[in-house]
């Protein structure tokens, strides 16, 4: 947690009691005149270029559309567990409408808090938890995954390709599949190799874990951590690399080759005019390619035309529907069969992977 | 393991190490000296945050260093005003001093993040890089490795056969006697606090200067505490402390390595082998607890207050 807002945390709280009473009263006041008061809790710091950047810019967009009908505050670097709970009652009570928490860990404490202000709603991402003021939403990054994977596949020259992992979780392990997936439809020859990170965000042993990879053969890498150390070492070592959350460039020019990145403003946009209007439900969301929430950034000219052509139609077809990443015949680690051509794995199917496809190397650890 | 895996993973070593190794061997000064101060990480992260945003604004990485160290320096004069001049207590302080730090280098840097630099290069020193294994291993890191090794001779030689080292472990012992000896104790505390404030901005400088050449926010990732525990388990002994952020450096590396060798173990038992190695082999050598004791500045944390 930045040290700094606990700091500041801290000297709020005695005054939590005292804002009860007072954001309950807010609440019950409003009228429409009133901006909508949204808050965000945010994982990270805001300057950390991945997850909660995307967030935030996110809340930027929402404030650009729709002005002076909202206002937007959010606490950046809450850790998950006890401390997430105390913040998120206190936003709740400090009169916030709206409260979006960003980060799985938040899950408990944010259904916890909705219990306690039934008037407040709340959207937590990338949970399964729901109540009658609380919604999930996430993004099917996994489908920018697949993209990446086939432009990884195009143009490796050693056929491995390296993968820097942080925990394994089903979102993470759908992400390795995906990227599996599309790498190894573009190159039957590419198998992927994974090493856990045990961290979300350290760029020094990002980068250590990066030169391993690199060390092993790989020449093309990605992350699912959140900094941008492995653009960097691999535009150090002349290799390429695919960023994660947003478009990582700046960092390696020449090696940057794409990135799966978050778009989600039209999605925070969409929840607040809800609750203006008052027509929100709590509902499950996934939105993926279709509806922008997840997209790829623009391929690096090293990228030959073919592929570029490549990754479009893929790109078309999923927005059409027609092609839906895990088509059957997709085969696990061991060689099983896991769904027939002509079928796909289901949602619930993917929420809960915990399985390795076939190409990617070495023993999947039990979480 | 093939030799070449091998001799990456000793040069990975070193370069994880660095950091570890310059901000223990600055809080080993400061402690020697009986000040405890625990703002490490805060220093670090303010010279991180300084170094790169000179090196970006100058174009000149020893701009970047030169003022990451002054920042650090800075840093730590401001501790030592409240903690030796004003007398309040060290671990509040230097708490104090992280939060403060983690701050406003977040608040500096929000501007800088997303800028990429080119770091620091390896040098590889003539001759000595060409001596097989050894050479890849030793002599072709960037300037701030063989910096680290330069400022460990120089401590390690301060404590072992100086003037200077026997005066800040007097002030470090019992202030009161140095003081009644006609020692400056002020004087020297606030120098060897200033040392490590100057060690912590130099390891900042090559976390956002060479490691990885970029900022973000709370980049240290922690180092700042494990270097200050590393003191400790080192029991206040250069060499030890070198050892420490050595084995730790190899430890973090091997976690990595073995997974790309398909080592089946569970990646998260492996993630604890860095702290578990070195708390071992550390208090392995120093078994002997008296000793380990007798190690321990006598006045660490206490304040110092001339009697009248």
């Amino acid at each position: 947690m930045n040290p700094m807002q606990r700091f500041k945390n801290i000297i709020k709280r005695p005054l939590g009691s005292f804002a009860v009473a007072a954001g309950l009263a807010a609440i019950a006041a409003t009228v429409n005149a009133d901006p909508l008061k949204v808050g965000f809790i945010y994982v990270g710091p805001t300057g950390d270029a991945g997850w909660t950047y995307s967030h935030d810019l996110g809340r930027q967009y929402v404030e650009a559309q729709l002005g002076d009908k909202v206002e937007t505050s959010y606490v950046e670097s809450v850790s998950e567990g006890a401390d997430a709970e105390r913040v998120i009652h206190q936003m709740a009570s400090k009169g916030h409408e709206l409260i979006f928490t960003t980060s799985f860990g938040y899950m408990n404490p944010t259904l916890k808090v909705a219990k306690r202000f039934p008037k407040v709603v709340f959207e937590h991402a990338s949970g399964y938890k729901r109540a009658k003021n609380m919604g999930t939403y996430f993004t099917r990054a996994y489908q920018g995954r697949y993209l990446t994977g086939l432009v990884a596949g195009k143009m490796t020259k050693t056929n491995v390709l390296g993968y820097v992992a942080s925990f394994p979780i089903p979102e993470v392990i759908r992400g390795i599949n995906a990227f599996t997936k599309g790498a190894r439809e573009a190159n039957p020859d590419v198998t992927v190799k994974v090493v856990w990170a045990s961290t979300w965000y350290d760029p020094a042993k990002e980068r250590e874990a990066a030169e391993t990879l690199i060390l092993q053969n790989a020449d093309v890498l990605t992350q699912h951590t959140d900094s941008a150390a492995i653009i960097q070492s691999a535009q150090a070592k002349g290799v390429y690399a695919i960023g994660y959350h947003s478009d990582m460039s700046l960092y390696g020019k020449d090696a940057h080759l794409t990135a799966t990145v978050h778009n989600w403003g039209p999605l925070y946009l969409e929840k607040a005019q809800q609750v203006i209007d008052g027509s929100w439900k709590a509902v499950d969301l996934w939105p993926g390619i279709a509806e922008g929430t997840t997209d790829i950034a623009p391929l690096n000219a090293a990228v030959p035309e073919e592929v570029k052509q490549l990754v479009a139609e893929k790109k078309a077809a999923i927005k059409a529907g027609t092609l839906r990443v895990f088509d059957g015949p997709v085969v696990n680690q061991k060689g099983e069969m896991v769904v027939p051509a002509g079928e796909s794995l289901e949602d619930a199917a993917l929420l809960g992977m915990n399985y390795y496809l076939q190409g990617v190397q070495g023993k999947l650890p039990q979480s | 393991m093939d030799a070449d895996l091998i001799i990456n993973i000793l040069y990975a070593t070193l370069r994880t190490g660095t950091p570890l190794l310059l901000i223990a061997l600055g809080e080993l000064v400061c402690e020697k000296s009986g000040v405890l101060n625990l703002g490490q990480e805060g220093m670090v992260l303010m010279g991180a945050v300084t170094g790169f945003m000179a090196a970006v604004v100058s174009g000149s990485l020893f701009t970047g260093v030169l003022v990451a160290v002054l920042c650090g320096i800075g840093m730590a004069l401001l501790f030592g005003f409240l903690a030796i001049t004003l007398v309040s207590n060290q671990v509040a302080t230097g708490l104090a001093l992280t939060i403060f730090g983690g701050g406003l280098s977040a608040f500096l840097g929000s501007s800088y993040v997303g800028i990429g630099i080119e770091g620091f290069t390896p040098w590889e020193l003539p001759l000595l890089s060409e001596v097989p294994v050894l050479g890849k291993i030793f002599f072709s890191h960037d300037p701030l490795v063989y910096v680290s090794w330069i400022l460990f001779i120089a401590v390690y030689w301060c404590f072992r056969s100086s003037r200077a080292g026997l005066i800040i472990r007097a002030v470090g012992e019992n202030p009161e006697a140095a003081n009644a000896l006609g020692m400056r104790v002020f004087l020297v505390r606030y120098a060897a606090v200033a040392f490590g404030g100057a060690m912590a901005g130099l390891a900042g400088a090559y976390l956002s200067l060479a490691y990885t050449p970029l900022w973000t926010e709370g980049m240290s990732a922690g180092r700042g505490w494990i270097a200050l525990a590393l003191v400790v388990f080192a029991s206040w002994r250069p060499e030890r402390v070198l050892l420490g952020a050595y084995l730790f450096g190899a430890a973090s590396i091997l976690h990595l390595v073995l997974q790309g060798l398909g080592f089946e173990a569970s990646p998260n038992l492996l993630a604890m082998l860095p702290y578990v190695a070195t708390i071992l082999v550390l208090m392995l050598i120093a078994n002997d607890a008296i000793k380990a004791r007798l190690n321990t500045p006598f006045a660490l944390g206490k304040p110092f207050r001339p009697q009248l």
